[in-house]
């Protein structure tokens, strides 16, 4: 396996994620049909469900690095967990603000306090946020990483249970995406997958970036501590 | 309203919710440029640290062997 991905970058990760996000979005953009029932407004949909649904799998991603870094005790654990949540509660500010401009359009309202998916998704959005301030009030590095660990693994349970409550809540006026029932058109259906595709590659080449930029300040910090001692 | 009026302020909000992806992105990668100048900056402060470190020796000899380690790590890693 290691081989396998041995050809794979950060940078030949990020020039795919740019070629597949231009395809995806060249796809949903110009080649699938306008929707009857929306319109022109429904193209927020390509952007809008492919951000929530990475981001939610990001948290679920995050509780399985520290799962890794409670059994193991290995720091790289926790930093993989760290940067999963910072990458997914950015892309979960933007779910919030494109559905809340799709709703305005859509619906007349910037938000829906009755309706489930959107207040879920909101609750999930401010428990993570929750995470920062957690996080850095302890400053012992070994209780940091250890605390942390264990709320990433609490919020992402919460977060598929957090999901069936809402498939099995009433829906108001938010259509549900991945139901059996009514699902997407064909001609719909692969731009939207690319599009997902697309982001998913983007949120992984976000926190190789991200991890990347943190082991260097982290072997500068070393490099500086041992020149300083032999100074 | 008529029907191309609402395709124009359908227009509007599909760019809208567009470009605050886009901003957000930006945002994002203007911070972590913010950062790479900071370890830019480090790395510089770094350097000159090690220079002084060792005084006795010639800088080009310094730079010379660090480009040997350097060459050395890389077919290393190959």
């Amino acid at each position: 396996m290691a081989n396998a991905l041995s050809f794979l970058t950060l940078r030949r990760l990020a020039v795919a994620t740019v070629i597949v996000l231009a395809a995806g979005y060249s796809l949903a953009f110009f080649a699938a049909p306008e929707d009857a029932d929306q319109g022109f407004i429904q193209k927020i949909f390509y952007l809008h469900v492919p951000l929530a649904t990475v981001a939610l799998l990001g948290f679920i991603v995050a509780a399985g690095w520290a799962i890794l870094h409670l059994r193991t005790g290995d720091p790289r654990y926790d930093a993989r967990s760290y940067v999963s949540i910072h990458i997914s509660v950015i892309f979960g500010l933007a779910v919030l603000i494109t559905g809340a401009i799709w709703a305005k359009g859509s619906w007349g309202v910037w938000w829906e306090w009755k309706e489930p998916t959107l207040v879920s998704f909101l609750i999930i959005f401010l428990l993570y946020a929750t995470y920062y301030p957690l996080r850095y009030a302890i400053e012992d590095r070994d209780q940091q990483a250890r605390y942390s660990s264990v709320f990433a693994i609490t919020a992402g349970a919460f977060v598929p249970l957090n999901f069936l409550a809402v498939r099995l809540a009433q829906p108001l006026i938010h259509p549900r995406t991945f139901s059996s029932a009514g699902g997407l058109p064909d001609s719909m259906l692969w731009p939207f997958l690319v599009c997902l595709v697309g982001m998913a590659m983007l949120w992984t080449t976000l926190i190789w970036f991200e991890l990347d930029a943190k082991a260097a300040r982290g072997d500068l910090k070393r490099i500086r501590r041992a020149l300083e001692a032999t100074a | 309203m008529t029907p191309l009026l609402a395709l124009e302020s359908n227009t509007g909000y599909v760019a809208g919710a567009y470009l605050v992806f886009l901003l957000l992105l930006l945002i994002y990668v203007a911070i972590m440029a913010a950062r790479l100048q900071r370890i830019q900056r480090e790395l510089r402060e770094l350097g000159d640290l090690a220079d002084r470190s060792r005084p006795g020796q010639d800088i080009g000899e310094v730079h010379e062997r660090e480009e040997r380690i350097e060459s050395v790590r890389e077919e290393a890693r190959r």
